[in-house]
């Protein structure tokens, strides 16, 4: 296991946005999390990454406990994340944006950067040329030295995703990737994600509103409503299962029928 | 120190081989009035320098700048004070190396008071430094006004005389010269861009692997540091420091230079800088001395004018290429 989620819990003032969500993840799996609007799956990633503690429960990667760690902890430990609504450094350059992913693993202290010794040259260098490979990956390379919010909005996905890279996680956690992208920039984001959980061996946990995406490249799905965790299983098997059509398209109820006519 | 010297002597003499213009806008121009305002000028750049490394380019938004910049003010000419009453002119020698040291121990008060105000303050979002810093300032000068009750030497309300006059434009420049020199360098290393990043967003900074509390912390510090550093110029280039100088308000000022050159823009900063004090002066002679306070009223104006015209600050993005990173081509 190197994910390993125990009977998460987090309130927000009288609302249960995680009650008790339990969750398992091997080692180079790719597995999506659905679930209708505020069903928790962002919180979880919250909670997962160090944004929020959780009330009670338990977060573990590799065996060793990360739950309440300062987000920075947990980036370095190896878990990096996209966000669902775009959070780039927009007013630094495309390559900085990549180069940031970078500073923890910088072999320069202050010193030498003030005095611009021969180690700070080599490791800028070092750090560009990475970055600039990580660009290379999104076909992003061209692009380096415009800043980051002068992207168009599908460029804007890949770089965030080119960041989170560069920072060599050992899970990928993305929050809705394809948000707002048409169905060919869809086609080459799938292709993307499994191209790069080869090449980095990566786990990859996504959340995702788009269908073909989920089904088409997660080897598990788990399905959240209401901060619980309802249903989990190969996507074949989620399409079918009644508790989740319920979940996303409502159950037959007498009373709202009767109400909806009134 | 000798070559520096005479650099400032031959900037002082007016040339005789300039053409009749030159020579007459030279002669009005170069006298000592306006050299010591040149001087100022370098002092207020490198504070606003510092403001713009903590609101800037770390985004964190100060409203106690002055405060530092009088604590450094009140520390160095305190030690230097203490030094020249102590050993008088026996050790005339040694007065650059006090007045480095003396510089360099206001810079550090500035920063262990700054420590002080960020601990508390910085965990949370940056609202609450600007209250704390603002409380600071208040605090600051009350501190200021009643110094004398704990140490005569100090002045109180009635302001601190018999400071020697140690800076000199080559001080002036010198110093102005190595906050550019060490700012620029900062910014541009992984270290700057990390700040830059708690700027732009810290929430993903921090999922960047960035521990945000620590560089906050470390922006801020350093930033009052250089105010520390400017107040100790500034006292031994007036010999008489008053609490009015170091007043909450005073800490809009250098505020309102970082603004109007840009946020994160050296160029501007520096540009700002000295436009602010040469135009506060230059008025003082230009307009009539019954409406000279009529400063107050046109620098306000144009301010928004600049603002409404240049919204990004006087350069927007641009940096005079000394200060761009030529690490990144």
């Amino acid at each position: 296991m190197i994910l390993e989620v125990q009977r998460l819990t987090r309130h927000f003032g009288g609302i249960k946005a995680l009650d008790g969500v339990d969750l398992r993840l091997g080692r180079g799996e790719l597995a999506g999390i659905i679930g209708p609007n505020g069903s928790g799956k962002t919180t979880l990633f919250n909670v997962i990454t160090g944004i929020y503690r959780p009330d009670r429960g338990a977060v573990s990667l590799e065996g060793g406990e990360i739950t309440g760690l300062p987000p920075d902890e947990i980036s370095r430990r190896g878990v990096a994340r996209t966000f669902q609504n775009i959070r780039l450094f927009r007013e630094l350059t495309v390559v900085d944006n990549v180069r940031i992913a970078h500073h923890p693993h910088v072999r320069y202290g202050p010193a030498a950067a003030l005095l611009r010794t021969g180690a700070f040259y080599r490791e800028e260098r070092r750090t560009r040329e990475e970055a600039e490979e990580f660009l290379s990956i999104f076909s992003l390379r061209d692009r380096g030295k415009e800043l980051a919010k002068n992207l168009p909005y599908g460029d804007q996905r890949k770089l965030e995703i080119a960041r989170a890279l560069a920072s060599r996680p050992k899970i990928l956690l993305l929050d809705e990737p394809a948000a707002g992208m048409n169905p060919s920039e869809v086609g080459t984001l799938m292709e993307f994600i499994l191209r790069i959980r080869e090449r980095f061996s990566l786990t990859v946990l996504l959340i995702e509103h788009q269908m073909r995406l989920v089904m088409g490249i997660c080897e598990r799905l788990v399905v959240m409503d209401f901060g619980q965790v309802i249903a989990h299983g190969r996507p074949a098997e989620i399409r079918k299962d009644p508790k989740v059509i319920a979940a996303y398209l409502g159950k037959r109820d007498d009373t709202t029928a009767k109400e909806g006519q009134a | 120190m000798t070559w520096l010297k005479n650099i400032a002597k031959a900037f002082l003499t007016p040339r005789e081989d300039l053409s009749t213009v030159m020579f007459l806008s030279a002669r009005e121009i170069l006298n000592p009035y306006w050299v010591q305002i040149f001087q100022l000028a370098c002092i207020v750049a490198i504070s606003a320098l510092g403001l713009n490394l903590i609101y800037g380019f770390t985004g964190l938004f100060s409203l106690g700048h002055a405060a530092f910049y009088g604590v450094g003010a009140y520390t160095a000419a305190l030690l230097t004070k203490l030094y020249i009453g102590a050993y008088g002119d026996e050790a005339v020698f040694a007065t650059g190396a006090i007045f480095v040291g003396s510089l360099l121990a206001g810079g550090v008060a500035a920063a262990l008071l700054a420590c002080l105000v960020g601990l508390p303050t910085l965990r949370l979002t940056s609202d609450y430094l600007g209250i704390a810093t603002l409380g600071f300032g208040v605090i600051m000068k009350v501190l200021f006004d009643n110094a004398d009750s704990f140490l005569p030497q100090l002045g109180g309300a009635r302001g601190m005389t018999g400071i020697a006059r140690l800076t000199g434009i080559a001080w002036a420049v010198a110093g102005l010269v190595a906050a550019i020199l060490v700012i620029r360098n900062l910014v541009h290393s992984t270290y700057g861009r990390a700040l830059v990043a708690i700027r732009e967003d810290e929430v993903a900074a921090a999922a960047m692997g960035i521990d945000t509390f620590r560089y906050k912390l470390i922006g801020f510090t350093a930033g009052c540091a250089f105010a520390g550093v400017a107040g100790g110029l500034y006292a031994h280039l007036y010999t008489f420091l008053h609490p009015s100088t170091f007043d909450f308000l005073k800490s809009f000022d250098v505020l309102m230079i970082v603004v109007l050159g840009g946020l994160g823009n050296m160029t501007g900063t520096l540009v700002a800088s000295f436009a602010w004090v040469f135009l506060l002066e230059g008025m003082r002679v230009a307009l009539p001395p019954e409406y000279i306070e009529f400063r107050w009223v046109l620098i306000p104006l144009l301010l928004i004018v600049t603002m409404l015209v240049r919204p990004r600050g006087l350069f927007g993005v641009r940096e005079f290429p000394f200060l761009r990173s030529r690490v990144y081509r």
